[in-house]
């Protein structure tokens, strides 16, 4: 027992390694889900949304649910107006926005567009976003004559539903985002496009 | 009563206290080390159905968070992309590849990809998206660099103290509105004091900021 705290301490040494050993570090990528070490009420017998539901009246076993049919959720812009699908009362496509246009607006617009848009169409419009290098074809380029002479409608239309390849963006910018977007579409058709004299005298004269 | 007890056996207790201190020690620096979310969360890397690139997709082609993320400014919850949105581009982009073969089943049975979640604060938390995104607080604060991420992995403990980090000095941590899925954003000259001051941030510190 002399050597007492020398046995001691190869065991102490031991033991560390071990549990370096078999924990490992800090941040060291695992596979493994993260050890609850108190799991007193972490994971509650509620549904959290986008999981899985094992609930006997949700047959597809998602949380999330769609709206039940004929139902509407708050907010959601269901009224078959103007506004909300760029359409007038007689089916055709409306010619101007419903919405007051204003710099916000057209921010607001130009935000989006980064956002959504751009990918394909191109920060100006030309049909070359980034995606375009890796086999998206036919992007539409805003400046074409059949868009620029398209009704604000239609284009809404277009960015609520899709059209031909491009797929529906409704479910990412609700109707007045879209309208937004319509507004800065226009703003991009008249950077190419616009000529000198569009250009209120007051603005002009501060050009060079 | 030398027989019974040797002189060695003088320093006994000694040597157990220098044992025990030894013990208590090291159990004390394996607690702090081990039972923290430093440890149990950050490097949590689960293996996807689907093997999606955020290094391609966010950094490489540099689309924006919000392109698949579109609810994150709305909503308390960051959705996961629907398969529609991937197919806005694969529909084209690839779309013979075995790796996509999940998402194109999904788009056509309306059936959810099994991802797997790995940023979990415990259901007694109640983490506001929207809230933090709409004031100048980026994604990368909590998620790290996703946008060098090949497999994503949790990069940030996400424990109280994290939170408590930024809800004791905001000013330290936020940025421009514009500029929150500008992961790679530097600060350079943005007060961010002012920024919480003109924006009217508060940060609660009670218990019921998050836990209700």
């Amino acid at each position: 027992m002399r050597k007492f705290l020398a046995y001691f301490f190869t065991f102490w040494a031991l033991a560390v390694v071990a549990v370096i050993g078999v924990a490992g570090l800090r941040g060291s990528t695992s596979r493994k889900p993260p050890i609850e070490i108190w799991p007193d009420m972490d994971r509650q017998p509620k549904l959290r949304p986008q999981t899985t539901a094992n609930f006997a009246g949700f047959a597809d076993g998602m949380s999330s649910r769609l709206p039940v049919a004929g139902t509407v959720a708050r907010g959601s812009g269901f009224e078959a107006n103007e506004f909300n699908t760029g359409r007038k009362a007689d089916g055709s496509f409306a010619d101007a926005m419903p919405v007051t246009v204003n710099a916000a607006l057209v921010r607001r617009g130009q935000e989006r567009y980064t956002i959504y848009c751009a990918p394909c169409h191109g920060a100006a419009g030309d049909g070359n976003g980034v995606t375009t290098k890796f086999g998206m074809a036919a992007v539409a380029k805003f400046h074409d004559e059949r868009i620029v002479k398209m009704g604000d409608g239609e284009i809404f239309n277009t960015i609520a539903n899709g059209k031909n390849l491009m797929g529906p963006y409704g479910d990412k910018l609700d109707p007045q985002d879209r309208w937004a977007v319509v507004s800065y579409v226009r703003v991009l058709q008249l950077s190419r496009l616009g000529k000198k004299e569009e250009i209120p005298d007051a603005v002009r004269a501060t050009l060079k | 009563m030398s027989d019974i007890f040797p002189k060695w056996t003088n320093k006994l207790p000694l040597m157990a206290g220098v044992a025990a201190a030894v013990l208590g020690v090291t159990a004390l620096a394996g607690i702090t080390y081990y039972f923290t979310p430093k440890y149990t969360r950050v490097g949590y890397q689960p293996k996807q159905p689907v093997a999606f690139s955020h290094a391609i997709h966010a950094g490489q082609i540099g689309l924006d968070c919000r392109y698949c993320h579109n609810g994150v400014e709305k909503s308390w919850f960051s959705n996961i992309p629907t398969a529609g949105t991937c197919m806005n581009c694969h529909s084209q982009v690839r779309k013979d590849s075995d790796k996509l073969q999940l998402v194109r089943d999904s788009y056509a049975s309306g059936q959810s990809i099994p991802w797997v979640q790995i940023h979990k604060v415990p259901d007694y938390v109640y983490f506001n998206h929207s809230v933090h995104v709409n004031r100048g607080v980026s994604c990368v604060h909590c998620h790290g660099e996703i946008q060098k991420m090949d497999e994503v992995q949790h990069a940030k403990p996400l424990s109280m103290s994290f939170c408590l980090d930024c809800h004791r000095d905001p000013g330290a941590f936020v940025r421009p509105n514009e500029l929150v899925t500008k992961l790679d954003w530097k600060n350079e000259g943005f007060d961010g004091k002012k920024a919480v001051h003109d924006w009217k941030v508060q940060p609660g510190q009670s218990c019921s900021t998050c836990h209700r």
